[in-house]
């Protein structure tokens, strides 16, 4: 009898096993999105303030041939030919990038960035090798796109595409071909329909922007990029929704649109932001003889620091002397009462810290291996986007809105860092422990704060009913440093102010682009 | 030596804390010892784990940043005999971790509650000696809300594993060889960040944890008295990813490791019940895991119901 009972339970725990184990696939939050169907297709949108494109017709599109010529007919067979023989790949393809094209190059930035986000290990001799451009697949593979790295990479995508679309309304509003689902009922529509023209084809815009964004950006990765701009390009014919010439046309478009911004790129002073050994030096001097304690780097060996010139980096919002005025001023001294009250409270905070406070501060780290705390706001604003049914040229204006926001947050703050130069909380008291890593930069002002202060008022502006709930985030990402034990909440209540200043500039922008 | 006090033997109940914390090897379920029906083993263990070196993917390396990483776990454990052939076992260790350079805080916590039901499904003679083979099932489950992705100093995986073990033992004087094989289900977890990286960038904050097959040998003397053994334990993960270059570890990463190890048991003839036990262990190969260096001692001790239920009169038989 007690064989028999056995034998079942040992049955039941083996079923039971098998059952749990098929459904252990991880779904991401995006994975299985509805196609994009836009409430309002903004064809207006040509008339909008781009961001660097002053003329829309510096980049001329050829007059398309008209639905009824031999040429778009055979382009027609394409698609009904090409959808007699779809396989699952191609449908699965059809369906990922109909969520929208916008959001989708969003997500592969983000993947891209977290993949390539790992700090150099250290030489022999206790320096640390710089990734360069020029070598970009030596070790260590260029970029380390870290934050201000990577907020810069997607303000430049996330402006390029909006820039890039607005021209393309323009187009297709000025030559008005319809889809080809439209011209022909023997080609399926596989995709929403839509009276939007189709020439030149907005995925291929995107896809094409992205193309050429990436050579500067992500040098090692263009061949993948290149293999998914040949699939957004097969979809979108496939789909029924542009001829080829629609997709021609468009690729076209958004590599020129995207080589301004490259141009752009390449005088931004980015180049100039590793610095030198010297140069890193008078930091320290600098700070010494202002009779300030300067940082120094917390790793083993001393890493040098993380783009000390990026708040040279030209902002998108304003010019570069606003970058000096809205520059927060000095924390007070580090051997002041009220930096060893901010250190004791810090250590206070991590002495026992409770699950919540790890939680929290869990959720903002976007350390290392991550797509940046800029990335972060990316998805929060994709996830509450996709519930707004933008058209894809609002999708990249708001974007673009917010990627420019934390990017010129990102240079106010470190311009604020390296003017300051001032110590993190574990340098003051080495027992302080912290939640997470240490970033390799000085502590004032704390870039997750300047981030996330602009990062929600420009979200706040876009979906009103959640600015509050916006703001609340921001302060708990900018919350979840202290708690960490790896910021003092005067840079953390200076990043907020600094971050909103910058958000507001975004906010202006946003009143007087035309798209309100 | 009778097969009647080699039943009575008590449980030894060694932890080799392989690194990170994750895994617990509790020699109750891994050896082929029973305990007799309505007797109750109890006891305590402490194990020590440290690494200073560790497996980046297969890139053997130090890390001047976390200095030697070390983990502290204080374990209960008992095991009761519902039949002479049919064991139930529960073990629940607490855990505190910590790193000797850098900056990132310990961490301490209760870990996994295990319960194993342990059958002696064949015994007989075989040859001079005796065989016997086990079947085990087992699950287990954190008993506190402990954070998993903060490898290496998190205390534990925090999934839910169910497990299954088929043991062989043979017996011959007092000498003895016992192999057994475990397959390992690990449960998703949950982590607090809503995306990461693991070859791709997943928006979720669930996190695929790839299942697991140990696979273990032992053999030494054993006897009423002491018991002194080796132990080659292989652990594998059916699937997980590398840690790339400089990159911090991560819950599913591909954790395999070689581990050897030493045991001994000894039972004081002039305390009727009591037991002492002590031991160690080294990883001998690796990946994605540090190279630990483990050491445990603990007590134990046998109630024996039986005698009460005599002098009260409801001897169940």
């Amino acid at each position: 009898m007690k064989k028999i009972f056995l034998s079942i339970t040992i049955i039941a725990v083996a079923a039971s096993v098998i059952l749990v184990a098929c459904s252990k696939k991880v779904t991401g939050v995006t994975d299985n999105l509805p196609a994009l169907n836009p409430g309002n297709e903004d064809l207006n949108a040509g008339t909008w303030k781009a961001v660097l494109l002053t003329n829309l017709d510096s980049f001329p599109v050829a007059v398309p041939a008209a639905t009824n010529a031999a040429s778009y007919t055979a382009e027609l067979n394409e698609i009904i030919g090409g959808q007699r023989s779809l396989t699952d790949a191609q449908r699965a393809s059809i369906k990922y990038w109909s969520a929208g094209a916008v959001l989708r190059w969003n997500e592969i930035l983000r993947d891209l960035v977290a993949k390539h986000n790992l700090p150099p290990y250290q030489n022999e001799d206790g320096t640390y090798p710089i990734p360069t451009a020029a070598n970009p697949f030596n070790y260590p593979q260029y970029p380390f796109s870290n934050p201000p790295y990577a907020a810069r990479a997607y303000a430049y995508v996330s402006a390029a595409q909006y820039d890039a679309l607005v021209a393309a309304w323009h187009f297709k509003t000025k030559y008005n071909r319809p889809a080809p689902y439209i011209v022909d009922s023997a080609v399926n529509a596989l995709v929403p329909k839509t009276t939007l023209p189709s020439y030149p084809s907005e995925d291929a815009v995107l896809a094409g922007t992205m193309a050429q964004m990436m050579t500067m950006l992500f040098p090692t990765e263009i061949s993948f990029i290149q293999q998914m701009v040949s699939e957004e390009e097969e979809a979108a014919i496939l789909s029924g929704a542009n001829v080829r010439s629609d997709v021609n046309a468009g690729d076209a478009l958004g590599r020129q649109v995207a080589s301004l911004f490259i141009a752009r790129g390449k005088t931004d002073n980015v180049s100039k932001a590793v610095g030198t050994p010297a140069q890193w030096a008078q930091f320290v001097t600098t700070a010494q003889a202002n009779g300030q304690t300067p940082w120094y780097s917390l790793e083993t060996p001393a890493r040098n620091p993380m783009l000390p010139f990026f708040g040279n980096v030209k902002p998108f919002l304003f010019d570069s002397a606003t970058v000096i005025a809205l520059r927060p001023g000095p924390p007070p001294s580090a051997t002041s009462d009220e930096m060893k009250q901010e250190t004791m409270q810090e250590k206070a905070y991590i002495t026992n810290p409770t699950r919540e406070q790890m939680s929290i501060v869990q959720f903002w780290a976007d350390g290392a291996a991550t797509y940046t705390p800029p990335g972060h706001w990316n998805a929060i604003a994709a996830e509450d986007f996709i519930g707004q049914n933008f058209s894809e040229v609002r999708w990249a204006r708001n974007m673009a809105l917010l990627n420019m926001a934390m990017m010129d947050a990102a240079i106010v703050c470190w311009n604020t860092k390296y003017y300051y130069f001032n110590p993190r909380p574990t340098q003051m008291d080495a027992s302080i422990k912290t939640l997470t890593g240490i970033p390799n930069f000085p502590s004032y002002i704390s870039g997750h704060a300047s981030f996330s202060g602009a990062a929600a008022t420009i979200l706040g502006h876009i979906i009103p009913s959640k600015a509050g709930t916006y703001q609340a985030m921001a302060q708990q990402a900018s919350d979840s440093r202290m708690l960490a034990g790896i910021h003092f909440s005067i840079d953390c209540s200076a990043g907020l102010t600094v971050g909103q200043s910058v958000g507001a500039y975004a906010v202006t922008r946003a009143e007087g682009d035309g798209a309100e | 030596m009778s097969k009647r006090i080699l039943k009575h033997i008590v449980l030894i109940c060694t932890i080799l804390l392989v690194l990170n914390n994750s895994l617990l090897y509790a020699q109750t379920d891994e050896d082929a010892i029973m305990m007799a029906k309505k007797q109750l083993c109890v006891g305590g263990t402490y194990n020590y784990s440290s690494w200073k070196n560790y497996w980046e993917g297969t890139l053997k390396r130090n890390n001047l940043n976390l200095g030697t990483v070390s983990s502290n776990m204080y374990a209960v454990m008992g095991t009761y005999g519902i039949t002479d052939k049919l064991n139930v076992l529960v073990g629940l260790p607490y855990v505190t971790t910590k790193a000797t350079a850098g900056t990132l805080h310990g961490q301490h916590g209760l870990q996994d509650m295990s319960l194993w039901v342990k059958w002696l499904a064949v015994e007989k003679d075989l040859g001079k000696g005796t065989f016997s083979t086990y079947l085990l099932g087992g699950i287990s489950f954190p008993t506190s809300n402990y954070i998993a992705d903060y490898l290496p100093l998190s205390i534990g995986m925090h999934s839910t594993n169910l497990s299954g073990r088929l043991m062989l033992d043979y017996q011959l004087g007092k000498f003895f060889a016992t192999a057994s094989g475990t397959y390992i289900y690990r449960n998703n977890i949950t982590i607090d960040q809503t995306a990461y990286y693991t070859t791709e960038q997943i928006n979720s904050n669930k996190v695929f944890m790839p299942d697991m097959a140990t696979e273990q040998l032992r053999t030494g003397y054993r006897s009423s008295h002491l018991i002194a053994e080796a132990i080659l334990t292989n652990m594998n993960t059916l699937g997980g990813f590398d840690i790339r270059r400089n990159d911090m570890p991560f819950p599913s990463n591909k954790m395999n490791s070689t581990t050897a190890a030493v045991n001994i048991k000894w039972t004081l003839k002039w305390v009727p019940g009591l037991s002492l036990i002590g031991g160690g262990g080294y990883t001998l190969a690796g990946r994605n895991v540090g190279q630990a260096t483990m050491f445990n001692a603990g007590v134990f001790y046998i109630l024996d119901f039986n005698h009460s239920d005599k002098t009260k009169g409801k001897s169940s038989k």
